[in-house]
């Protein structure tokens, strides 16, 4: 335990750990120090001299922000030098500012605003000629307008120490002194945003976002985004059925207020207007519009039928959905052909701790582990969060970074170790940090899909070895990749990875590859992007947002929602369960679990009350590891699953398991109708690996 | 891009002085010194410098912004600059700088379009007891009169 | 080297003896006038008897704030591992001041023993001249003399066959005062944007790349192997009391015989003024004295009968600062000289606060305004309250440095703005009123 330290604030006695800084001890005894420039968790700056405060025996009013708390400590946060200090600085500031408020984004929402108004400085005796600087675009989503900037210098902090990006620094001198991007011009970064997100006041603005809306008008529904498998926490901003915001900026999800380009900007696939509004039946050999009935009657009809049937779950879709398709799959369908596509080798893994002291790493544990070890993947791209957790960690607890990859990644720069590797030879590149990682006192090891199978389990053996306690996770690459799997869409596993009853089904490939499928349902996947299908006959059935490949080829095309439509759950890759929150609507569209209801109760099938709820309590009920607390997932919080304890008998082959390998700027399918995912690629420069 | 050899051995020179691994210390000697060589800190300049301190042209142009000497544009081969601050302005300062704009006609921080001369007034260059003072190039003038003024400038070439 | 200016037959020259020495700057000149023997003396002595003597001498630091330089170089912690080093500061770049100069062209070799005694007492290996980018032919000039100080075996291993090794380098700056601040200054010597640090850590205890670091001006630096050949008691008592030695003066304006000169701490302004300096030129009468660089408060003539020395100046509300010693006459235009000023810092504001960047920008364009006959009364008080929320609350103490003198000239000169705003056929004070 930290030596305590007793000081008085306000009049108030207050006691925090040696070293708190003043403004931080003062916020844990409730009474808030305005700031700037103070940013938890980032390098101080003392630079806005908006936390001044009264520290008794001191010669001048101290920066609440770089001053730790002192025994015996005598602090007046609101005292008449105090305010007035606090008020000329804001007249300061406003010399400079626009003061055009009514037409920016950030009114409203603006810590400038805020403060002003608790302060009253409003009033300004400044009557000279402000400088003015025309406002700039650095890239297709980031807007710079230099008046309105305050020198904060949050958002360089954020891309350098938040982001690792460094994109972001600060030219020319005093009053002259501004922002400026990476080159030149413009902007060559992730575009997360996250600048836009930190600046106190509207100095950088968003290109999908400005001018749309004011921030009192909108609705915000917290709910996850749905890209990939890092599940952070995303707030929409919904204005009439339409989502023009996202943002995380109550910090109240697992991932803080981080999200990356996608969780922040991709959320436009959901109005694409080549979203699918009506259903669609093949009718003479082409799709045309049907409505509801008549299609969901055809589908029942071919389903009534029989025959050779295989199912293709998605890993978008939630727990909810996946377990009453395998549910239905297995119960009406009288099939285990059931499969999705899989980027990780969870199973393998599952099994291969059976019966050891290692135990699965979350995401608190990237941030927490003394040491990481990242094997066979580029999670800067692919795991956007998972990196920023272990960027944090080694920021602020100087964590013990490993990196055994194909190619140069952006953890290099922080690395005790870092080896370059082949898909197959990663094991002779982690066995080559042995010594160094045996210094470490314990060890979180990511990897990725060249570590599958056998590999597996040589990567946990070599981590029992070291003889200290490891932890792992194995990364997958979607929304709900780990969802899809817990819930059993595997032709050999059922829910929480019990073996399936009777034979093994079909994998997706085989599926594929047989010539004699009458039956191919598809919710939510686009298989024939990749593979193609042999069988000429089968009678294809497909839900999605678009009209994808895949759907091209169906007999029926139901139109999905998408995750920002629907309520439920899903899991994200380290096993935490979180709650999708319907922010909006698309006209025509429905539900998976709707369209599944639909279909059971046209063939009679009784799957019980199709309702998230409802099938939510039969997954905690049945499936392993989901007996987790209902309150934390209804307000919002992250419930971690418990790790399967025991072994797990998979047939599966090692080749089905495949990551897209994506960048931050693509995820599957979704990419492609998100236009500023689209544009951010189009933006020069080359960056964008 | 190239340097003359005298500026390479500088550069060589130059990165020794400083710890292992914080050869950034560099920057703002390379900066100068090869401002003269090149006449004006250009973009080139700027991925070279980067370049060789592993550091990105970001970080250079935030120093080179910082820095009154550092320009990102040539001056004129002749670099007048004025001192008008206190010590000089009470003995003239001023009044050299003016006479120096309609002289050349040029002012601050302007070149002649033959590209002869440029001006600057410039901020205490150090020689207040012996104000005022003006500085070309790096040389400094003493207790500068107008006609001395006009006896240096008509003296350059 | 030629002199600037003729020396007075009223200085006491401890520092600058050697000014006009043929090649003073030279090795041997320096070897022949007793250079090095103070070297060589505590080469036998223990670091804390250095520090001792530096703290008997009374010596406070020459670069403006006056710091006491022996507890300055006690603050460095003794037995941590990792080299320690020395900066010198150089930068030179308060308005007014230009003794350094002098000091590095003269008698560079007194500075480097300074240098090697200070890394003796602290146990530094390694040390940088940081000097202002505009004294290239100094950078120059300083650069031969480290080649012949290498040479001859002064500076690099084995320094004069004693077994102790330092190494020194010039450093160029490149045009920013700021640098001149010690935080600022290292951070520049890094290779950033010469913005100051957060303190503490001090740079004793984190200085260069992060490493306990005794910085100090040229001068302080000088002082000491006088104060080793001497003794710091000898040093001490020629000056007054707690403020030790001698100083460099750099005296401009209006007087007949400006100049820099050494004289010994305590000696009376007006004595120095009229005797050193020859009296007020022209025959004018004084009106006002910015005593020691364009930061400290001003004085008006009647209060310019006091000693010079770090206390008196303290007391008379004013600083010795750097030296550099301004006088005015009575035709001097004050408000005028304040809007010089309030540019001068507005142009230098690093940018990094809040009240720095933006209170020199407004002050400038307010004083600007009055000058140009815009000005409304209501300014007046404006300047001298705004100047007042700058004090003490910027990050660093440039902020102070514009604000102190902008409130002393408004206090003093007062009558000078009304008059200015009262040539403004508009200010009447309905319109005023109005803003
Ligand atoms: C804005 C500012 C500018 C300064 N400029 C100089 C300078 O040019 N030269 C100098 O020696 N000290 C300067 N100082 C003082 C230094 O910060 C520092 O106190 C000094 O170099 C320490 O050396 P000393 O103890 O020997 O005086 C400046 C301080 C401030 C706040
Ligand atoms: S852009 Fe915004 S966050 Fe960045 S420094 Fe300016 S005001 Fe601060
Ligand atoms: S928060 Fe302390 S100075 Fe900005």
């Amino acid at each position: 335990m930290a030596n305590m330290v007793k000081l008085t604030i306000n009049d108030t006695a207050v006691e925090a750990p040696a070293g708190t800084l003043l403004i931080d001890a003062a916020k844990l005894a409730g009474i808030e120090i305005p700031a700037f420039c103070y940013y938890e968790g980032m390098s101080l700056q003392a630079a806005c001299r908006m936390c001044l405060v009264e520290i008794e025996k001191a010669p001048k009013l101290m920066a609440a922000c770089v001053v730790p708390v002192g025994e015996g400590m005598v602090v007046r946060t609101e005292s008449p030098a105090v305010v007035k200090a606090r008020k000329t600085t804001l007249e300061f500031l406003l010399t400079n500012h626009p003061l055009d408020c009514p037409v920016c984004d950030k009114g409203g929402e603006c810590e400038l605003q805020d403060m002003v108004f608790k302060y009253g400085a409003g009033e300004s005796r400044f009557t000279e000629v402000k400088q003015h600087v025309p406002e700039k675009q650095w890239s297709p989503v980031v807007f710079y307008d230099g008046p309105r900037c305050i020198l904060c210098y949050r958002c360089v902090r954020v891309c350098n120490e938040g982001m690792g990006v460094g994109a972001l620094g600060i030219v020319n001198r005093g009053v002259a002194a501004e922002i400026a991007p990476s080159h030149g011009d413009h902007l060559e970064c992730d575009e997360c945003g996250s600048c836009i997100d930190i600046c106190p006041v509207g100095a950088l603005t968003s290109g999908a976002y400005r001018y749309k809306t004011r921030p009192w008008e909108m609705e915000h529904v917290g709910t996850v985004c749905t890209h990939c498998s890092n599940g952070c926490k995303t707030t929409l901003g919904v204005r009439n059925n339409e989502i023009v915001r996202g943002n995380n900026r109550d910090r109240s999800g697992l991932n803080g207020e981080f999200l990356c380009v996608k969780g922040r900007y991709a959320f436009d696939f959901n109005h694409h207007p080549e979203r699918l509004q009506a259903p669609l039946m093949r009718i003479n050999g082409k799709l045309e519009e049907v409505s509801w009935a008549r299609a969901l009657q055809a589908v029942v009809e071919k389903f009534k039928a029989g025959g050779k049937a295989g199912v293709v779950g998605s890993t978008r879709i939630s727990n909810e959905e996946a377990f009453l398709l395998q549910k239905f799959a297995r119960t009406a369908l009288k099939t285990n052909n059931i499969d999705h596509h899989r980027s990780g080798d969870v199973v393998t893994l599952l099994d291969s701790l059976s019966g050891k002291t290692a135990t699965l790493g979350n995401v608190d544990d990237c941030y927490n582990s003394k040491a990481v070890l990242i094997v066979g993947a580029d999670i800067s791209q692919q795991q956007p969060f998972l990196a920023n957790q272990i960027r944090a960690n080694y920021r602020h607890h100087k964590a013990g970074i490993y990196v055994a990859t194909s190619g140069a990644v952006r953890e290099d720069k922080i690395a005790k170790g870092s080896v370059r590797t082949t898909d197959s030879e990663w094991l002779a590149g982690v066995e080559s940090m042995r010594e160094k990682l045996k210094g470490e006192s314990e060890l979180l090891v990511l990897f990725g899909d060249s570590v599958k199978g056998e590999g597996v389990r040589k990567l946990v053996a070599f981590g029992e070895s070291l003889g200290i306690p490891v932890k792992y996770i194995c990364l997958v690459d979607y929304a709900n990749s780990r969802g899809a799997m817990d819930m059993g869409l595997l032709p050999d596993l059922g829910p929480g990875y019990h073996p399936a009853e009777g034979a093994a089904g079909m994998t997706l490939p085989q599926m594929m590859a047989a010539t004699d499928l009458d039956l191919l349902w598809i919710v939510g996947a686009n298989p024939l992007a990749r593979h193609t299908l042999a069988s000429s006959n089968a009678f294809v059935v497909v839900q999605d947002l678009f009209l994808t490949e895949t759907a091209q080829r169906a007999d029926v095309v139901l139109p999905a929602a998408s995750a920002y439509e629907k309520n439920g759950t899903v899991t994200n890759v380290t096993g935490q369960v979180q709650r999708l929150k319907r922010g909006v609507e698309t006209v025509g569209a429905k539900t998976d679990l709707a369209i599944i209801g639909l279909i059971a109760r046209g063939m009679g099938v009784n799957l019980g009350k199709v309702d998230a709820d409802v099938v939510f309590a039969e997954i905690q009920k049945t499936v392993r590891g989901y007996n987790v607390p209902l309150p934390v997932i209804v307000t919002g919080g992250a419930a971690q699953t418990m790790p399967v304890n025991g072994r797990v008998a998979s047939t599966v082959l090692p080749e089905l398991i495949q990551s897209s390998r994506d960048t931050l700027f693509t995820t599957g399918t979704l990419t492609r109708y998100s236009k500023i995912l689209n544009e951010v690629m189009e933006a020069p420069g080359g960056l964008y690996r | 891009m190239t340097f003359s050899p005298e500026l390479e051995a500088r550069f060589a020179d130059l990165l020794t002085h400083y710890p292992p691994g914080r050869q950034r210390g560099a920057l703002i000697p390379m900066l100068m010194y090869a401002q003269d060589e090149v006449g004006a800190v250009t973009p080139d300049l700027m991925e070279e410098l980067a370049k060789r301190l592993g550091i990105s042209v970001l970080q250079v142009d935030e120093v080179v912004g910082y820095y009154s000497m550092l320009h990102k544009k040539p001056q004129g081969k002749y670099h007048i600059q004025i001192c008008t601050n206190v010590a000089c302005m009470l003995r003239g300062g001023a009044e050299l700088y003016e006479h120096a704009c309609k002289k050349l006609g040029v002012g601050h921080k302007q070149t002649q379009a033959s590209g002869k001369f440029s001006l600057e007034e410039v901020e205490c260059i150090g020689a207040c007891s012996w104000a005022p003072a003006i500085q070309v190039n790096y040389d400094f003038h003493h207790e500068v009169t107008v006609s001395q003024l006009d006896q240096v400038l008509e003296g350059l070439q | 080297m030629k002199l600037y200016n003729p020396p007075s037959p009223l200085e006491t020259k401890v520092i600058s003896k050697r000014f006009g020495v043929e090649n003073s700057w030279r090795l041997d000149t320096y070897l022949a006038t007793g250079g090095f023997e103070a070297f060589k003396k505590v080469m036998e002595w223990t670091p804390d008897q250095i520090i001792d003597e530096v703290k008997a001498s009374s010596l406070r630091g020459r670069g403006g704030a006056g710091f006491p330089t022996g507890l300055k170089w006690s603050f460095v912690p003794k037995n941590v591992e990792g080299p320690k080093y020395i900066v010198v500061n150089a930068d030179e770049s308060e308005p007014g001041t230009c003794k350094d100069r002098l000091l590095i062209e003269h008698d560079p070799y007194q500075m480097i023993e300074g240098i090697l005694i200070a890394a003796k007492a602290v146990g530094a290996t390694k040390g940088w001249v940081y000097i202002r980018g505009e004294y290239r032919y100094l950078i120059d000039h300083f650069d031969s003399v480290l080649k012949e100080a290498y040479q001859r075996g002064y500076l690099g291993k084995n320094i004069a066959g004693t077994g102790f090794d330092f190494d020194l380098y010039s450093q160029t700056g490149a045009g920013a005062y700021e640098c001149g601040e010690e935080s600022a200054l290292l951070e520049s010597l890094e290779g950033k944007r010469g913005v100051p640090r957060i303190r503490p850590p001090f740079p004793a205890v984190s200085g260069a790349f992060q490493a306990p670091t005794v910085l100090n001006n040229v001068e302080t630096f000088s002082t000491v192997p006088e104060i080793i050949r001497g003794g710091g008691k000898w040093y001490a008592d020629l000056g007054t009391p707690k403020n030790g030695g001698t100083r460099m003066v750099c005296l401009a304006g209006h007087v007949n015989k400006p100049g820099v000169y050494e004289v010994p701490l305590g000696m009376n302004m007006m004595y120095f003024i009229n005797e050193i300096g020859g009296g007020m030129w022209k025959g004018k009468k004084m009106k006002a004295t910015i005593p020691g660089g364009s930061s400290c408060p001003i004085l008006r003539a009647d209060e310019c009968d006091i000693p010079m020395d770090y206390d008196s100046m303290a007391k008379a509300g004013t600083m010795l600062g750097s030296g550099g010693m301004m006088v005015m006459d009575e035709d001097t235009d004050m408000v005028k000289i304040a809007l010089r000023i309030m540019r001068f810092y507005k142009h230098e504001s690093c940018g990094w606060c809040i009240p720095c960047r933006e209170g020199t920008t407004w002050l400038q364009k307010m004083l600007a305004r009055i000058v140009d006959g815009n000005g409304a009364m209501r300014d007046v008080d404006m300047v001298g309250e705004l100047a007042k929320s700058m004090l003490g609350r910027t990050f660093c103490p440039l902020g102070d440095a514009a604000a102190m003198p902008t409130i002393s000239i408004v206090e003093k000169f007062r009558p000078e703005f009304e008059a200015y705003v009262a040539r403004n056929p508009f200010a009447s004070s309905e319109l005023v009123q109005v803003g």
